[in-house]
């Protein structure tokens, strides 16, 4: 029992972890109408940025915005030369396109970085314990991290011109577009901001484990499992998806063991677009 | 040298079998396989395991290997054709690293990420040096074999029905075309080929394991379909010629970048690969062989001269 109480816990803070990048994915996705592949590379890259601001003396809250620069900056400019002019002809060819950019990116830090495991060197912290249940400082301000992103993040979309335009977009582009708002511009925020939610996310997993070129990888899943299960293009539904697989994540190990906890992602994306496309809180899938 | 040229041959082979299946779904219906990897080592594994352990004949092991993917095919087509495409893009995707995940940790099966060896090769010991040249004869039969059926497919009412689908699920269906059901078969038909493909490969090489299924093939496979031009069977088959070239010259050209790691080397010719497969995509779309779309029959027009 206090195994599984434990795994939850664990899983509520890797599902924190994990809302941040979901949340940029799914917005893009809502708004730019593509699935973005290149979140793997981009989360390496926020990665790797964030290490590098560390190292060189940032405390965590800087180097969570250099990351999400760098991210955001970088996302956007893929999506403006590779991506979004194939979008024209479908979704797929973007798809595909980001595949590959996704792919630059990861081996742009490989040729800076090598392939070696890095950790960032933050003080140790010793663990609290709770009866049987073990939790880490550190993890916990992590988690406190990554709450807030989505705090400001929610806030933004709720009381901001521009969230409220993005809103609006997502759900209908062509009233948008009526009513005077200018797609161009919404479309490239939702690029930055939702490749810098994605960059912080990759640092927020690498402050919590250890970081290398296939970090954005391994998490992809993971991302996209969270989008679905809550419903492609919902907000919201990014969070409760991320914490929903999390947790499982967390729990199949104890049932499978940890080398089948990334096919979690995969299983709960095939289970849900058989049983329910539109996801937990999504509305359209067709 | 010469063994070189029949080995870059034979692999080049096995990508043209892989982006004739993968150009059936893309060019033929519009839908997308980015686990192509997977279906790849599913064949693979079904077949070196059928000839080792299983010690049945190495033709059996290939039909086990057809068998085995377009299963899988049809098993990840299932929850997926009524969505949208890129749905269906994200499941395969997830599907080729579950059946990593499973080649690696199944060690009883799989023998984990040693891999198997010492899969046969057709007539291997009777051969000698020469096994390599036979074999590419042997890939070079199976090649035309699956060319000479895509073309018919290309050319076919079904083909037809299958870019009708592609240009517009929605017409198709109301003309009365089982939109469904021929998604999921042409699917699982070029599932099927994939892990045919795996099982050449094996038997060619001898060895099997999960990191030889990396996503890059997968990339390397759509390099080929589209620079060859999707939705043409003989442009799948020059661009897998066309990769090779442009992987093996790209082996030679960091040979000569000094200063550079192992690691940076590899890095830079998968960077390479990458940016041609955005360079082609974006500049040249349609390849170097455009798909030609047969002019639709003349209706009779009632004995007239």
């Amino acid at each position: 029992m206090d195994l599984v109480l434990q795994a939850v816990i664990n899983g509520l803070v890797s599902g924190a972890l994990l809302a941040v990048p979901a949340i940029g994915f799914t917005a893009m996705f809502a708004v730019l109408r593509f699935p973005n592949f290149s979140v793997s590379g981009v989360a390496t890259l926020g990665a790797f940025a964030g290490y590098q601001a560390y190292a060189v003396g940032f405390e965590v809250a800087g180097s969570l915005a250099v990351a999400f620069a760098v991210a955001g900056v970088v996302g956007l400019f893929l999506d403006r030369v590779a991506h979004l002019p194939l979008v024209k002809q479908g979704a797929l060819p973007a798809a595909i396109a980001s595949i590959a950019s996704g792919l630059v990116l990861e081996n742009l830090v490989r040729l800076g970085f090598g392939n070696d495991m890095r950790g960032y060197d933050r003080p140790i912290a010793r663990d609290l314990h709770f009866g049987d249940i073990r939790i880490n400082p550190q993890q916990t301000e992590t988690m406190g991290v990554a709450l807030a992103i989505m705090l400001v993040v929610f806030a933004a979309l709720a009381f901001t011109r521009i969230g409220k335009a993005m809103r609006a977009s997502a759900d209908n582009p062509e009233l948008a577009a009526l009513k005077g708002i200018r797609p161009e511009r919404v479309a490239m925020m939702a690029s930055f901001v939702g490749m810098g939610l994605v960059g912080m996310g990759g640092m927020l997993l690498g402050l919590d484990s250890s970081i290398d070129p296939l970090t954005g990888a391994r998490i992809l899943l993971s991302i996209f499992g969270a989008a679905v299960l809550g419903g492609l293009g919902s907000a919201p539904g990014a969070v409760l998806g991320a914490f929903l697989i999390g947790i499982a994540e967390e729990l199949s190990v104890l049932v499978v063991g940890s080398p089948y906890r990334a096919a979690v992602g995969f299983f709960a994306i095939l289970i849900v677009l058989t049983v329910r496309p539109r996801g937990l809180l999504g509305e359209r899938a067709f | 040298m010469l063994n070189y040229l029949l080995f870059i041959a034979t692999i080049g082979g096995i990508y043209g079998l892989l982006a004739l299946g993968l150009n059936l779904i893309w060019g033929g219906a519009g839908m997308v396989n980015l686990g192509l990897a997977g279906f790849f080592a599913v064949g693979a594994y079904a077949s070196a395991l059928a000839t080792t352990a299983g010690h049945l004949p190495i033709p059996v092991g290939w039909m086990l290997a057809l068998l085995a993917g377009g299963f899988a095919g049809l098993i990840v087509t299932l929850s997926t054709t009524r969505l949208r495409e890129d749905y269906l893009a994200i499941v395969t995707l997830g599907f080729a690293e579950v059946v990593r995940l499973v080649a690696s940790n199944e060690v009883w099966l799989t023998k984990g990420t040693d891999g198997i060896s010492g899969i046969p090769g057709p007539w291997k010991a009777a051969l000698g040096p020469s096994f390599n040249a036979a074999y590419l004869a042997i890939l070079l039969v199976v090649l035309a074999v699956v060319y000479v059926l895509m073309r018919r497919i290309d050319r076919s009412p079904y083909g037809r029905a299958l870019r009708a689908i592609r240009e517009d699920a929605q017409v198709a269906q109301v003309a009365g075309k089982p939109v469904l059901r021929f998604k999921a078969q042409a699917f699982a038909l070029s599932a099927a080929i994939a892990g045919l493909a795996g099982a050449l490969y094996g038997h060619f090489t001898s060895y099997v394991a999960p990191d030889l299924f990396l996503p890059l093939i997968t990339v390397y496979i759509f390099l080929s379909v589209a620079a060859g031009g999707i939705g043409n069977p003989a442009g799948a088959l020059v661009g897998a010629y066309l990769l090779m070239t442009l992987l093996e010259s790209a082996r030679f050209l960091v040979e000569f970048i000094p200063y550079v790691t192992a690691v940076q080397r590899a890095a830079l010719k998968e960077l390479l690969i990458a940016v041609a497969l955005i360079l082609v995509l974006r500049l040249m779309p349609s390849g170097v062989l455009p798909e030609r779309i047969p002019r639709a029959p003349q209706p009779q027009t009632g004995g007239q001269p």
